[in-house]
């Protein structure tokens, strides 16, 4: 056996550098896949924990590691807490340095978009494909020049309640306005199981409640001209002064201090008796069925439905937790993070995420709407229809960089938790057109 | 050729002489000495200190470099009823939980000061709430005072003495309450060790003197230990003025801020406007308005301190 040298593998290995470099095919054909990634490359995700903890499990376990294989890198999944997701993204950007793909809600990536790489290629391509985006993904995404980031998924937000306690005072079906709604949850927490509803500074519920809250009795933000301030109107404080009777007759008082999560546990502890939320805590039931049980003994899913939020003076509105992909613009990787993200949405792959969801997740493009996986349980039908008539922030304005710092700043539902804290209705409206004024007015 | 030589050694012994020289000149010693402190200080606290002026002065938002805007950051902030109402709650949670912890800190010390069985264990037990990281303890201050699983009330509710659930973190009060509390609790320990440290240089003869002359354990307190003890007092006092006052771990994690940014202070205001929405001047202004009143509250101590020490 020919003994190498240092000196001889010094030479073969360069040789075969310049071989490969200069169209050395024989070298591509015998390693199986095109060189078209550094050695080494490894994109890093960074996504919120998923209320649905099997959805994780399955990416880590499952979608990952055919990620890795069909493209020829590593893919680094990183999770956090959904409420320190804009600390990282800021820390991230002023840095240049951190994950090269990142999670936003809602409108979030507006307040971004100078620091975002182009993904309008791969958006388009997925969205002509699947039948288009729902308008609420495209407004949350696309700053009316370019896709911002890539629409990842719709957090469903249905009312979960229990249908047993429900028809104990009467209501055989979900109240249809707020004023029945308030009616029977009057009745509710005098038998001891008030409504639930988070008012406190946490991402998705209290906005996911607050904002189409307003809209149902006319209340908006901003005319369309997106620069009037128009919150300081009859309909706004028409449903503030509601919402302080409302919340004293029929809810639990523990929600001026929730986050996303307390009124999972708060449902299921039996607390309350509805609350406005992902499909999360009816899945929940589905996967502990001998942990959640009702009074009678029976399993808590089958006690379970869920309804849309109830009309006001101006109609039936929604605004539902849109969820998205950043490629960062410091990142070095962004042509194999948005590789990444063109074989995640490819239907093949992103269906097997999409159904271990089990409807927690809706697609942001409407094909995902007609998937068999919604034939399969009719407690979670209602919500393949959601994201279709959601509106966005900052409506009736776009849902832009202000809008987005309006949210952020939770002026909306703190106007309320004002209300709800004693302020008088014309002083929390007062109070919130001079914070939306200090934004719009730039 | 030798001569060459010869003139090569005597200019390389001439530059040792001189760099010998330079070591042996106190001054240059001196600053060789502070250097790395120097390099760290202008790294870790000076640049970041001007560069947060800078910020404040300028319209920078997260990823837009700003324009030069003078003073406007700092009119917004002044003009902004959360601003103030995060003033007044930095000022107040400060002064409450500074009187607080100073005088349970003191009366913690000076039982501990005592000897006792397992003395030394409970000292150590006495360090756990300042030992255990902060985000930690608070996480279970928050179980505590959930508003729906709170142990707190259900021991209350138990012992007769509440008939309605107590909305702990929910009403804005006893949020701040709650904040109070659980900053009382954790910072009890820094003054109780470091008054105990104290306590224990007095030398226990002037005690003694002072019993045989008949006075009695106030006299003994009021002119003998708190005179002596009061240039510790007044050094973890200042500690603690600073730590409390920019506080920022304990309120995100237990409040948040809320309800309804009742309780924002200076440091978790800062951080939802300048982290979370991004507006990274408008953040550096409220980060800066801490300083010209810490800096006064400091000033004063520090003047005080010195007097107490030239007495």
């Amino acid at each position: 056996m020919s003994r190498i040298s240092r000196r001889g593998l010094l030479k073969l290995s360069g040789t075969g550098a310049v071989a490969a470099g200069s169209g050395g095919l024989a070298g591509v054909f015998a390693s199986g896949h095109a060189p078209a990634y550094a050695q080494g490359t490894t994109v890093h995700w960074l996504k919120w924990n998923d209320f649905v903890p099997a959805a994780d499990e399955h990416l880590r376990k499952v979608a990952l590691p055919a990620a890795e294989k069909a493209l020829g890198f590593k893919i680094n999944l990183e999770t956090i807490g959904l409420n320190d997701l804009q600390a990282r993204v800021t820390a991230g950007i002023q840095s240049k340095a951190g994950a090269d793909i990142i999670m936003a809600f809602n409108n979030h990536p507006h307040l971004y978009a100078e620091s975002l790489a182009d993904v309008s290629g791969l958006c388009e391509e997925v969205g002509s494909a699947q039948g288009g985006y729902y308008n609420m993904a495209k407004g949350n995404c696309h700053n009316g020049k370019r896709w911002l980031a890539v629409p990842y998924c719709v957090i469903g937000g249905l009312i979960a309640w229990r249908k047993s306690w429900f028809a104990e005072v009467g209501a055989t079906s979900f109240p249809k306005t707020w004023d029945e709604y308030r009616v029977v949850g009057k009745k509710l927490k005098a038998k001891g199981h008030p409504l639930g509803q988070s008012l406190g500074h946490s991402v998705g519920d209290p906005v996911a409640f607050c904002y189409p809250f307003m809209w149902s009795f006319g209340g908006k933000e901003v005319e369309a001209d997106g620069k009037t301030v128009a919150i300081n109107s009859k309909g706004t404080i028409d449903s503030i002064k509601f919402m302080a009777e409302f919340w004293k007759d029929a809810h639990d008082d523990g929600g001026l201090a929730w986050d996303d999560s307390s009124n999972n546990r708060a449902f299921l502890s039996g607390t309350i008796s509805a609350t406005l939320n992902g499909a999360s805590i009816y899945i929940e039931t589905l996967r502990k069925r001998a942990q959640y049980k009702t009074e009678a003994g029976a399993e808590m899913h089958t006690d379970i439905l869920h309804a849309p939020l109830p009309a006001g003076p101006a109609g039936q509105s929604s605004f539902q937790n849109n969820q998205s992909m950043m490629v960062m613009g410091y990142s070095k990787n962004q042509k194999a993070a948005t590789d990444f993200l063109r074989w995640f949405h490819t239907p093949a792959n992103y269906e097997g995420w999409f159904t271990v969801q089990k409807g927690f997740a809706c697609g942001p493009t409407k094909s995902w709407a007609t998937h068999k996986m919604w034939d399969e349980d009719p407690v979670m039908a209602p919500f393949r229809d959601v994201p279709a008539n959601a509106r966005v922030v900052g409506h009736a304005g776009l849902p832009n960089q202000k809008a987005a710092e309006s949210l952020s700043k939770y002026i909306v539902v703190d106007m309320y938790a004002k209300a709800v804290q004693g302020m008088p209705a014309e002083q929390a409206v007062a109070w919130a057109e001079g914070e939306l004024k200090k934004i719009y007015s730039v | 050729m030798a001569s060459a030589t010869t003139i090569r050694n005597v200019a390389t012994q001439g530059r040792a002489h001189s760099n010998a020289g330079m070591w042996e000149d106190e001054r240059w010693f001196a600053f060789a000495l502070l250097l790395p402190t120097g390099i760290l200080l202008a790294l870790f606290i000076a640049y970041p200190f001007f560069q947060g002026i800078w910020l404040s002065l300028t319209d920078t938002r997260v990823g837009v470099p700003g324009e030069f805007v003078g003073l406007k950051n700092f009119y917004k902030v002044w003009n902004d009823s959360i601003f103030r109402t995060a003033v007044w709650n930095t000022v107040w949670y400060t002064f409450v939980t500074t009187v607080f912890k100073l005088i349970l800190g003191l009366w913690l010390a000076q039982l501990l000061n005592r000897h006792f069985k397992g003395k030394a264990w409970v000292r150590a037990f006495i360090l756990l709430p300042f030992i255990i990281p902060t985000v930690l303890s608070t996480f279970a201050w928050k179980w505590m005072f959930d508003p729906t699983f709170s142990v707190l009330n259900w021991m209350l509710w138990n012992m007769g003495i509440i008939t309605k659930r107590l909305n702990w973190l929910g009403e804005p009060d006893l949020a701040f309450f709650s904040v109070i509390v659980v900053n009382i609790w954790r910072g009890l320990p820094f003054y109780a060790i470091s008054l105990l440290a104290g306590l224990q240089t007095i030398s226990p003869e002037l005690q003694e003197a002072a019993a045989i002359d008949g006075a009695n354990a106030w006299q003994r307190f009021r002119h003998i230990t708190w005179p002596l003890l009061l240039p510790v007092t007044m050094v973890v006092t200042l500690f603690s003025v600073i730590q409390t006052f920019a506080d920022f771990q304990l309120v995100y994690v237990l409040t948040g801020g809320g309800p309804a940014n009742a309780t924002h202070l200076f440091a978790t205001y800062a951080y939802q406007i300048g982290v979370g929405t991004g507006l990274l001047s408008e953040g550096a202004a409220i980060s800066l308005a801490i300083f010209p009143i810490l800096f006064g509250v400091v000033l004063l101590q520090l003047i005080y301190i010195r007097r107490v020490e030239t007495r």
